[in-house]
């Protein structure tokens, strides 16, 4: 699994005031503790109390902050083109690995962060989401990760590059929504071969709930077994990340060993 | 004429570059030093990528006289098999070893039970004896092992050696002496992945670097079990080019042992007309099980007979050219 830590985000209070202080300490911790739990990628996200003219730059920050401390692979996670594109090339610096987080499905604006994609060599996460709002079924998901598919060959970024994300919505909020992810992951990883990587931004799922720990990491197991193979979400939670080994050893993508779990935590 | 394209496995992981032997600038003796592991795809796929480091012959000699072997394999080694210095020294001289394997066979209680502090003076002579670099293998019982091992790693001090083998349950003695001499280690699993995976596990929770292990998933020569032997080494190196650290180790082989013991190898004319020719049954036997093993993904094949030796050398230098 390609976990992409999502700690460094200033709707987080800690990494909110760190942020609002211009204090790196705090946003550099966060990334080593995320990178030592095995997360493989770090997502970059400023935050709403950010005001949108200050975006860019606070990006940029950001981005710097967390470069000095590893050279691991970068969510960079904002709708707005220009902080991206700070964000991106910032930490594209010197070919390290960057992930462009994300471009919704509607044509102008898979064109442009495509073509961003391309020129820094990124990976793309493509929401199932267009001009119409969020896809609410499997086929219309489905058909907006074709039409991400398409734009990225157009683009010439190579679908090893890819990260269809069929959006997770609150369970309490929408009680099927779930279950059609989950179908609609299966169907994801058929568009293409190589087939694309399928993400989701777990922690979604529970907004608002109970549980949601618990919430959290059944759905990752089933949604692994799905084909995921990839997911935002808190590193920390240790709980979710042995959910998460278990499963992958299940579906033997990994070698058994007694100590499996360790075995993942030393890599 | 459209050719088909080329099916490429595309793999993130390598193997661990493991290096045996110190030369005197390294702290060492050694003339020469040997290095194995590193490969990126499956076994001499040029098409994907370049062979590292090539495997590896090393010649197996033992501490004492061996017994049963047969005559076609005595006959090859002549008397120097009575010292294991001179041993030792035909195989680099004369055959030509690139590295050498002593196996402490005669400190097992069954076998000779040679004290620790003699196996240790064994192990002096063949150092001083030759420059290649040496794999030290005990007699595999575990508490004569823990008594040897020790001793003969201290021994050899700054030779970085290979040592072996610990098992999962018990690994700790020889971990400690290797971490503090500076060898490198064998970790032995019976012809099981999941082992495999769990000894380099231990072994590296005791703070043992992972570019210092070497994996004996254990031999099957060819009609004794060598399909399950291939089967399992070759997911192992899958598993590696797939990322696994804890089985990104380079892969021993004792071929010789293992072909030498079947009875294709030692049967005589007598007991076996119309097997074909006493002095060259046995020899096939070890190049057959030894090429198989090498598609498998081999890092170091310790075979015994020299005429085997030389062509599974010419069978590495065709394949990697």
């Amino acid at each position: 699994m390609f976990v992409i830590g999502e700690r460094i985000n200033g709707m987080f209070t800690d990494i909110g005031n760190a942020i609002a202080a211009r204090d790196k300490k705090p946003v550099q911790a966060m990334a080593e503790k995320q990178l030592t739990a095995g997360a493989s990628a770090l997502d970059i996200n400023v935050g709403t109390r950010v005001p949108k003219a200050d975006r860019p730059a606070v990006m940029k920050w950001l981005v710097e902050a967390v470069r000095e401390v590893t050279d691991k692979c970068l969510s960079i996670d904002n709708p707005g083109l220009e902080t991206m594109r700070q964000g991106v090339a910032e930490a594209a610096k010197g070919g390290l690995p960057v992930i462009i987080n994300s471009t919704i499905g509607q044509q102008d604006q898979l064109e442009a962060f495509m073509a961003l994609a391309k020129e820094f060599d990124a990976g793309i996460i493509g929401l199932s989401i267009d001009e119409k709002g969020v896809a609410a079924s499997t086929d219309a998901k489905v058909e907006i990760g074709m039409r991400t598919i398409a734009a990225a060959m157009e683009a010439g970024v190579p679908v090893e590059n890819v990260y269809l994300d069929p959006i997770v919505l609150p369970v309490n909020v929408n009680q099927t929504a779930p279950g059609i992810v989950i179908e609609t992951i299966s169907q994801l990883k058929m568009l293409s071969d190589p087939a694309p990587h399928v993400v989701v931004g777990l922690s979604n799922l529970s907004q608002g709930a109970l549980e949601r720990r618990l919430i959290n990491r059944t759905f990752l197991v089933m949604a692994i077994a799905a084909g995921l193979d990839a997911s935002i979400h808190d590193p920390l939670d240790d709980e979710m990340t042995d959910a998460m080994i278990t499963a992958e050893l299940l579906l033997n993508k990994t070698i058994y060993s007694d100590s499996f779990l360790k075995a993942y935590r030393q890599k | 004429m459209k050719m088909l394209e080329e099916a490429r496995g595309k793999w993130v992981g390598s193997l661990n570059e493991v290096v045996i032997g110190a030369t005197k600038q390294q702290g060492g003796t050694r003339t020469s030093t040997v290095t194995v592991g590193g490969e990126k795809t499956l076994p001499f796929l040029a098409y994907e990528g370049p062979t590292k480091n090539r495997p590896v012959v090393a010649m197996e000699i033992w501490d004492r006289e061996p017994e049963d072997w047969p005559n076609s394999l005595m006959e090859a080694l002549g008397d120097a098999v009575k010292s294991p210095a001179e041993w030792a020294k035909k195989c680099v001289e004369e055959f030509c070893a690139e590295m050498l394997c002593l196996h402490l066979m005669g400190t097992h209680p069954d076998f000779g039970n040679a004290s620790p502090q003699s196996a240790a003076a064994v192990v002096k002579s063949v150092l001083a004896a030759t420059g290649v670099p040496l794999i030290i293998w005990g007699c595999d019982h575990d508490e004569t092992d823990n008594e040897v091992l020790p001793r003969c790693s201290e021994a050899a001090k700054g030779e970085k050696c290979l040592i072996g083998a610990v098992k999962e349950d018990n690994y700790k003695t020889l971990v400690s002496f290797c971490l503090a001499d500076g060898h490198s280690l064998i970790g032995l699993s019976p012809i099981d992945i999941n082992i495999a995976k769990q000894v380099n596990i231990l072994v590296s929770e005791m703070g043992f670097p992972l570019d210092r292990m070497v994996m004996y998933p254990t031999t099957g020569a060819l009609g004794y079990g060598l399909e399950y032997v291939y089967s399992i080494q070759e997911r192992s190196r899958v598993a590696a080019l797939g990322g696994d650290k804890m089985m990104s180790m380079p892969v021993i082989c004792m071929v010789g042992q293992e072909s030498w013991r079947t009875k294709e190898a030692k049967a005589s004319a007598e007991e076996a007309a119309g097997w074909g020719d006493e002095n060259t049954r046995g020899v096939f036997w070890e190049i057959a099980t030894a090429t198989a093993l090498l598609q498998a993904g081999s890092d170091i094949m310790v075979m015994r007979h020299p005429a085997a030796m030389t062509a599974i050398k010419n069978v590495i230098n065709k394949l990697v050219k």
